[in-house]
């Protein structure tokens, strides 16, 4: 298991040393800076030297490491850290060097109470910020009754949940939220377009409620001979740790006892049927060796009372183009030089209508042959109550003993970032 | 409740004496709510994580052990833990402090205290430790009783004759039979722990041992779920009911968001298939396995990574898994490097005829991006895909020329080498490309690319009007070549003699003397002497051994041996398993672990069961120990290959025409190709089809014995432990 966890900087400082297994020395931060913080060239998450592995994760302009000298299992390790990450950001709003540094003693305090020995404990944000708390709110935890109830909680079955939890109003946020990946050919024709799915929940609700959450989810429909027309194929779904994980596995029924506030309650993929919210259509003409001619549009497929926002179309030029010229209706165009893309930002695009750009880049004159890689055209966009996947809630039933009468709401949001993707 | 802290002025480098004094200062005077120690206590944690030896501080921290607050007190235990070992002399001071808080009324502060003190590793304090941990094992709050468990393992590693003295792995055995299932999963990672250290300790679950823990899962975190999951295999089933039924209970846990979770529960899964026999089950198994594998890959990179590297050897042993999956291996455009390699070796393995276009299509589109390793990685995988699916040849041959067209000096030098092999798959096919590989002779300069072109030459004399031209610009620069070109410079010129006698015989004369006289390399100088004794004795044998019929290549040699790939999978999401080594190889004090044998092992299985016995412990210093243990057979068999090459039998004086086909780097060793056993590629199930056909082992006289991995020496790109010996690195780092 885990010998030792450290923060570093983008200069490879020591912002956080842990070390929880006398095998090795806080010197050993040395060879991490040498090998991946001062490398120009890391190309793997994990080192290996010698029995001592190092296992990192960046994020922001941080490096968060576990160092093992065991066989240890490498996927719970980066699931630590992504967990590490998670809280931090729930107890410091964000975590970069500046936050670290903040807190660092709330760091340590966290650290040895999530990882025991190298072996990750408790680590239910709700559970941890009822003792671990920052200086703002720092009370200390002495009321014997208090500390049971606390460890009680931090052992059982519902680690995730106190008991004593008391809403004036009881309201439960549903948000489903897609991301589209989308690979397409030159050719037009889709190599790949599958959607990651996420469902966020925002429940805020008194005592302990059981939970009884419902898609339109085509197996569970089918069975209940249900005509649907719009159900959905799920290929797979993962769920919070809160899930009854055997009543899934029986007849698909969703049920839990949700944790306090935000949490992420499943996960799902979805690969068939996907509606492509924007479809691109590249022209792409390169004009002897001096320049590359563009057209590129933009349509909208859904709805038109739907709309897609914050559309970022990055259309890359080749290494050796000097200048491009851009010309659009629709938002603004701007050729970046110093990523060698022109990117193209269009505010809003409603249902049913299109968008189109024209560009010319001129290219210097080069000594090399090599032809240009032609990188894929990529593109953000977000659009509101629509889901590529055509996923629905039906319902959230929530059961308390007490009997109250509590509010849902649902949104739905598809977006792409960075996996949207058109070659040329 | 993002309030956010306000330490980052702490960090500064501060002198021990201003720090001595302030807190000496802050004791005497008034020193509301503790502030002022608090803030120096920071300081000095800050500095201890820059760096700075705070030890001096020791006489003055210990002192602010009786302030009642929690806060100081976590900070006091981070300096003892940083600090206890380097001063035993004065952590005698601290102990009452420790007992005291062992028996507060509070379970976190007594938790608190024992995690502590087991973290120093002392025997002062170790011994002042065991009257409280035996308390603690036993401890009213489920909290304390799981704290105590780990430290178990704590004191066993510090020093395990103490543990085995206070009879406290009878107490963590009891543990595992505790009702809090948190408790549980603690005491079972300590118990796997100690096991794995310790010489006698031996973990066994008895099979309702293994349904109490599996019915434990429900209730503990997930992390505790990976703990109990991983200790499965301490369980060996008895009969199919018993591995079906365990399969049936935990196959539900595939469905949690934890990568980890999903990856050991697929662990366990992999190795109770090897204890069920029926063909349904397995089969349903392994269609319940793809798809959260899948789900995998919108992880994290890092989790993608992981999650790759296991699905290579997981597709190798149960083929059916994501046979119809290719599509979700192809690389994004801005995925990192090391996901973009791994997807690589994935893709042209799920390769079929019918998708093959697709296949090649991508990957073409790869041969065109920017990073060498990727480039060179994809212009192989397409000589792969072109020797595993003979439709697919021509389109391949295609694509291969359009990118030697292209001249990029790396993407023609891997072109060449793989049309080689694709000639030697197919040797009637592709003449016509030969002619338009000699124009760019001159354009290689790697080793292994000229090896190849020699061999295509010298192969094809009869066909290449000006072979003897082209050998002659060739064999020009000689002795300043590589030995593997020269190796096959060597066997071409005798080729082209043979082939054409006009041509070769004022080349081969000076070859001959160059490579017997000129160059030091024993293998060069042998194979030398060994053309002008065969040719100067039996000139009609000679043709016969030379241009011999060669074994067709084809690419069931990339599966690894199912009883190796058995043993790696019990390390399913380890390290091991990231580099396809079993971790004695590489990690220092891992114990081999091998698949059990059973009344219930199924027959594919235990025909590919690799003995315990056979695996042994890593010899300190060998080359063995950087290669997946080979069974005892196939090691003598190579040993022979080795010190007998030529005379034991007739049959292997096939043997050097086709091993000179082979550029050797190295001596020939038992390397992890040597598992690579032949099987046949196609059926879904490769229970199913060793159960036709047993595993020959690799001919002595099969030159292809020791192909070093499919992507031949090119492995730059293999994530592989850095540092041959273990040792090497540890003490650097200690």
């Amino acid at each position: 298991m885990i010998s030792g966890f450290f923060i570093f900087n983008q200069k490879g400082e020591v912002l956080i040393t842990r070390l929880y297994r006398t095998d090795i020395k806080r010197s050993i931060s040395e060879v991490f800076r040498i090998h991946v913080v001062s490398s120009a060239d890391v190309r793997s998450p994990i080192v290996t030297l010698g029995s001592t592995s190092f296992l990192h994760v960046r994020h922001n302009n941080i490096y968060v490491l576990a160092i093992t000298k065991n066989n240890a299992n490498a996927a719970l390790i980066f699931e630590f850290l992504y967990r590490f990450i998670s809280i931090s950001r729930s107890y410091f709003g964000k975590l970069d060097e500046e936050s670290v540094k903040n807190n660092f003693v709330l760091i340590y305090e966290l650290i040895d109470e999530i990882l025991d020995f190298g072996y990750p404990q408790t680590s239910e944000i709700d559970t941890l910020k009822a003792y671990i708390t920052t200086e703002a709110a720092r009370s200390e935890v002495t009321d014997i009754g208090e500390s049971s109830k606390l460890t009680t909680q931090m052992t059982g079955a519902v680690s995730w949940r106190r008991g004593d939890i008391k809403y004036k109003k009881n309201e439960a946020f549903v948000d489903v939220v897609e991301n589209v990946n989308l690979l397409m050919s030159a050719k037009g024709t889709v190599l790949r377009a599958d959607v990651d799915g996420q469902i966020l929940m925002r429940a805020y609700l008194s005592g302990m409620p059981e939970c009884k959450f419902g898609l339109n989810d085509k197996l569970v429909l089918d069975k209940a001979e249900r005509a649907a027309d719009n159900a959905v194929r799920l290929d797979d779904c993962q769920f919070h740790q809160c899930v009854q994980l055997g009543a899934w596995g029986s007849d698909r029924t969703i049920s839990f006892i949700p944790p306090d506030g935000e949490f992420e309650l499943m996960k799902y993929r979805s690969t068939s049927d996907v509606h492509l919210p924007l479809r691109v259509h590249p022209t792409v003409t390169e004009i002897g060796t001096t320049q590359v001619q563009y057209s590129i549009t933009v349509k909208a497929g859904f709805n038109s009372k739907l709309s897609a926002t914050n559309i970022v179309l990055r259309i890359p030029t080749p290494l050796n183009a000097t200048m491009a010229s851009c010309k659009t209706a629709s938002g603004k165009a701007k050729y970046v030089p110093a990523e060698n893309v022109i990117v193209w930002k269009i505010p809003r695009i409603q249902g049913g209508s299109e968008a189109t750009l024209t560009a010319a880049a001129d290219l210097a004159a080069t000594t090399t042959r090599q032809a240009w890689a032609r990188p894929p055209i990529d593109v953000d966009f977000q659009v509101l109550m629509f889901t590529a996947s055509g996923l629905l809630v039906r319902f959230l039933k929530v059961y308390e003993k007490s009997g109250y009468h509590s509010v849902k709401w649902v949104r739905y949001l598809t977006r792409a970032s960075g996996t949207y993707q058109i070659r040329f | 409740m993002a309030a956010t802290g306000n330490d980052a002025k702490f960090f500064t480098r501060g002198k021990i004496q201003e720090f001595k004094a302030e807190l000496q200062d802050a004791a005497r005077g008034k020193d509301k709510k503790f502030a002022k120690r608090k803030t120096v206590l920071k300081k000095i944690v800050a500095n201890i994580t820059m760096g700075n030896d705070m030890s001096q501080m020791f006489p003055e921290v210990i002192q602010c052990l009786p302030i009642p607050m929690l806060e100081i007190k976590k900070m006091v235990y981070l300096f003892l833990v940083s600090y206890g070992r380097a001063r035993p002399d004065l952590i005698e001071r601290a102990i009452p402090h420790f007992q005291a808080d062992c028996e507060d009324r509070n379970p976190l502060i007594r938790a608190l205290a024992v995690r502590t003190m087991a973290y120093i590793p002392l025997p002062s304090v170790a011994t002042a430790l065991i009257e409280p941990l035996r308390h603690s094992l036993k401890d009213g709050d489920p909290y304390v009783r799981k704290t105590a468990a780990i430290c178990v393992a704590k004191l066993y590693l510090m020093d395990h004759r103490i543990v085995e003295r206070e009879k406290f792995i009878d107490q963590l055995k009891e543990l595992l039979k505790d009702v809090n299932s948190t408790v549980v999963s603690n005491a079972v990672a300590a118990l796997t722990e100690i096991a794995e250290r310790s010489d006698n300790i031996v973990l066994k679950f008895s099979y309702s041992m293994a349904t109490k823990l599996v019915a434990a899962l429900e209730n503990c975190s997930e992390w505790g779920q990976i703990y109990i999951l991983d200790s499965l295999l301490n369980y060996v089933p008895q009969s199919a009911d018993e591995a079906n039924t365990l399969t049936e209970r935990i196959v539900s846990r595939l469905q949690h968001s934890n990568s980890a979770v999903v990856l050991t529960v697929i662990k366990i899964l992999l190795y109770l298939m090897n204890y069920i026999e029926s063909k349904q089950s397995i089969e349903y198994l392994c269609k319940k396995m793809g798809p959260p594998l899948v789900t995998l890959l919108s992880s994290g990179p890092e989790v993608q990574y992981v999650a790759l590297r296991n699905i290579l050897l997981i597709i190798q042993r149960r083929p059916s898994v994501l046979k119809d999956d290719v599509k979700v291996f192809f690389c994004k455009y801005n995925d990192p490097i090391y996901v973009k390699l791994a997807k690589l070796e994935i893709i042209y393995r799920l390769a079929t005829e019918a998708n093959a276009k697709v296949v090649l299509a991508e990957l073409h589109e790869y041969a065109t991006e920017v990073d060498i390793d990727f480039t060179r990685k994809a212009v192989r995988s397409i000589g792969r895909l072109a020797i595993k699916i003979s439709t697919a040849g021509d389109p391949c041959i295609k694509v291969l020329l359009e990118l030697i067209d292209s001249k990029v000096s790396y993407v023609l030098q891997e072109a060449v080498v793989v049309i080689k092999d694709i000639l030697r798959r197919y040797p009637d096919k592709y003449l016509h490309v030969i002619p338009l590989l000699c124009e760019h002779i001159n354009l290689l300069d790697e080793p292994e690319a000229k090896a190849a072109i020699v061999w295509i030459i010298g192969q094809y004399a009869d066909r290449i009007e000006n072979a003897d031209e082209l050998m002659d610009n060739l064999t020009y620069t000689f002795l300043e070549e590589a030995t593997e070109v020269q190796l096959a410079l060597l066997t071409a010129c005798v080729k082209l003699f043979i082939q054409k006698p006009q041509q070769g015989q004022k080349l081969l004369p000076k070859i001959l003397k160059w490579a017997t006289e000129e160059v030091d390399n024993p293998d060069l100088r042998d194979r030398g002497f060994m053309y002008w004794r065969l040719l100067s004795t039996d000139a009609t044998a000679a043709r016969t051994i030379v241009l011999g019929d060669r074994p067709p290549v084809n690419t069931d040699t990339d599966r690894m041996e199912l009883g190796a790939l058995d043993q790696l999978l019990l390390h399913t999401a380890s390290l091991g398993s990231i580099y396809h080594k079993t971790p004695d190889t590489f990690i220092r004090f891992a114990k081999p672990k091998s698949l059990p044998d059973s009344p219930a092992l199924n027959p594919a299985s235990k025909r590919a069961l690799i003995s315990p016995t056979a695996v042994g412990p890593p010899k300190p210093v060998s080359t063995a120990h950087l290669v997946p243990p080979i069974p005892q057979s196939l090691r003598t068999m190579q040993d022979e290959a080795r010190t007998t090459p030529q005379t034991s039998s007739p049959v292997s004086l096939q043997g050097p025409p086709g091993v000179s086909e082979q550029p050797i780097a190295s001596p020939v060793s038992p390397s992890a190709a040597s598992l690579q056993t032949p099987s046949r590629q196609g059926t879904t199930d490769s229970d199913q089809l060793q159960q036709q056909r047993p595993i020959p082992p690799p001919k002595p006289d099969d030159p292809y014995a020791n192909l070093d991995s499919v992507f031949g020496n090119y492995v730059a790109d293999q994530p592989r432990p850095v540092g041959g010996r273990p040792g090497e690195f540890d003490d650097l780092l200690l």
